[in-house]
């Protein structure tokens, strides 16, 4: 085996103190850009949770609908031409819109109506831990996520409250169906929705068509966009991406989240780059005796890099580890970090890249070593 | 008389820029021959270590030849430079220069490293040179569990691990007392023994003369004496004009 690993290791843990404030240096940043990009995935999925549990092949929405928290409406009509057109099985009512919840023990809090015919489907609770769909049906009936108990001043199935001057109570309950904003979604059939938002009787938020057994989705949207007027029409897909654009990017929020992973990259370079270079420096004599007993500038570089590698891998390793703690800390949050594999592996590629750049500065130095100086020291 | 291994030819080297500039060769002819230890000694400042860097390939002469076992090094570049350093210099320094972090073993093993000699071979060769110097007995210490002779006797087998065309020496004795000097330039001898192989020493102390199959006298950039074996040469020459 080479001496070049040798040579670079020990060259790192000959100080042991910068060697540990080096790698801690990796470790923040890398922490930080994990952070930034799991919030990133974290807030791209979140944005999009009703719309992946939607049992819907295409929506109908009112034209230039943003996200699924747009509440422009449309016309019943709209839905009955729908369900003319060939290949389009069913147009299922889907209502949302703000509404003010209000507790009986006094005290008001701003709710997310999700409302949705419980025959047709459309977008219902899932993840029910206590009660049922069926439960719905019965008048007044709410479902909740459990983990906004505290915020609805409610304990539990049974527990009352107001919306719009109306009486509600919980009759099931949800885990893990949380908002990215501080609203609590309230699911309730589509009439009971229609009366907590004030949208009228003829009037729903989005039509969500199943397409018929057999039939192109493709070929059914481009027959929708044909004869309706007045709407888009998306896949779920499209509605995703439209969704996520927004919220990232519409708001800014993207750009804040990718800046701060661009900070943090900066950072870390910084850091391994100082210490690459003051090791270098340090380690000069030696470098210089490389040089005059003959070897190529490309070993050198390769002792320097390979120092930079083996501070990536340790400082990656050790993100990785508090990450993941980070990821499970964060599992149950409004905006959970998200971690992935295809996002391991990228963080792996900015640390080694990172580190690699950082090497630079020490490579430079090197390149102007006089083979000389070995007579002189 | 054999081929030199390397030689020098009118060598000039100025050193500096602007008024600080300095003439350190004027003009210098040197051929090192194999199966001889040459001793260059002169006072300091003369022009020792300049020579021994043009004859070690790490700098170019202004004017001038330098020739590798025949080929002429001009127009090398750094790199070209390093490669003839590589496989046919061995250098030995005055303050050993051996990197602290890495066994004796390992030391020695960096100068085929660099050739891209990375094989069990190679720890192999390490292990023959070791012995050769006689540290068999101390090939997995560190520098710093070495005397200033053993660390010395490993630079030596890290000079010669390569089986150089030359072995250069700066002043190997001078951080050592006179018994580890003596045993340092002992070693040298040997290994100048083998015919295919010079080795040049720069040195202050006339005490280390009797191992000399050669000593070259410098001074201020010429060399004004050249003497071979037990007989100093009667007319020693100047290739330049001393000044006064």
């Amino acid at each position: 085996m080479s001496l070049i690993y040798r040579l670079a290791s020990r060259n790192l843990l000959h100080d042991r103190l910068r060697f540990v404030a080096t790698v801690v240096g990796i470790v923040f940043s890398i922490l930080l850009v994990t952070v930034q990009l799991g919030l990133y995935l974290g807030f791209g999925r979140i944005v999009t949770t009703m719309i992946d549990h939607a049992s819907a092949d295409l929506w109908i929405m009112p034209p230039g609908t943003k996200c699924f928290e747009d509440p422009s409406t449309l016309d019943e009509r709209t839905r009955f031409q729908a369900l003319s057109i060939n290949g389009v099985a069913q147009a299922a009512p889907v209502v949302i819109g703000y509404a003010e919840w209000r507790i009986a023990a006094g005290g008001t809090f701003p709710v997310f109506i999700v409302g949705s015919d419980l025959r047709e489907g459309g977008l219902l609770p899932w993840n029910l831990v206590e009660g049922s769909l069926e439960a719905l049906a019965i008048p007044g009936a709410v479902a909740v996520d459990r983990s906004y108990f505290d915020r609805l001043g409610v304990e539990g199935i049974g527990a009352n409250a107001e919306i719009r001057g109306q009486k509600v109570e919980v009759r099931a309950v949800t885990s893990g169906i949380r908002s990215f904003t501080t609203t609590p979604y309230v699911f309730t059939t589509l009439d009971r929705a229609r009366a907590f938002t004030g949208t009228a009787a003829n009037k729903a938020t989005y039509f969500l068509v199943r397409v018929a057994p057999g039939a192109d989705v493709e070929s059914v949207r481009h027959r929708l966009k044909a004869n309706l007027s007045d709407v888009d029409v998306l896949t779920a897909a499209e509605f995703r991406d439209r969704s996520r654009s927004f919220w990232l990017f519409g708001t800014g929020a993207g750009f804040a989240l990718f800046a701060g992973a661009l900070l943090g990259m900066i950072v870390g370079t910084v850091i391994v780059a100082q210490t690459l270079y003051s090791s270098t420096k340090d380690h000069i004599n030696e470098f210089a005796t490389l040089r005059a007993i003959g070897s190529s500038g490309i070993y050198i570089h390769k002792v320097i890099i390979c120092q930079a590698l083996i501070s990536a891998v340790i400082g990656f390793c050790l993100a990785a580890g508090i990450g993941l703690l980070v990821v499970a800390a964060t599992a149950d949050t409004a905006l959970p970090i998200v971690m992935t594999p295809t996002l391991t592996l990228v963080l792996l590629f900015l640390t080694l890249v990172m580190c690699v750049v950082s090497a630079v500065a020490a490579i430079l130095q090197v390149m102007r070593i006089d083979p000389v100086m070995v007579f002189t020291r | 008389m054999t081929e030199p291994v390397i030689e020098v030819v009118d060598v000039v080297k100025w050193l500096g820029k602007g008024a600080a500039q300095v003439q350190a060769l004027k003009g210098v002819s040197l051929a090192l021959r194999g199966g001889e230890l040459t001793l260059l000694m002169g006072p300091s400042g003369s022009g020792k270590t300049t020579l021994l860097s043009i004859l070690g390939c790490m700098l170019t002469p202004t004017h001038g030849t330098v020739r590798m076992r025949g080929r002429s090094t001009e127009g090398a570049g750094p790199e070209a430079l390093a490669k003839l350093r590589r496989e046919h210099v061995g250098f030995v320094f005055q303050s050993y220069h051996l990197f602290p972090t890495l066994t004796a073993t390992d030391n020695v093993r960096l100068a085929l490293d660099v050739r891209g000699e990375n094989s069990a071979r190679a720890v192999g060769k390490a292990s023959d040179a070791l012995a050769i110097v006689g540290l068999a007995h101390k090939r997995d210490a560190f520098p710093l569990e070495l005397s200033g002779g053993e660390q010395q006797r490993v630079a030596i087998a890290r000079a010669i691990v390569g089986q150089p065309s030359a072995v250069l020496a700066d002043e190997p004795t001078a951080a050592l007392d006179g018994e580890n000097g003596n045993a340092i330039m002992a070693l040298l001898a040997e290994i100048a023994k083998d015919s295919s192989r010079g080795v040049l020493v720069v040195a202050h102390d006339a005490r280390i003369l009797r191992f000399a199959d050669r000593v070259v006298h410098i001074e201020d950039g010429c060399i004004v004496g050249d003497r071979r074996g037990d007989a100093a040469l009667e007319n020693d020459q100047t290739d330049c004009a001393v000044p006064s």
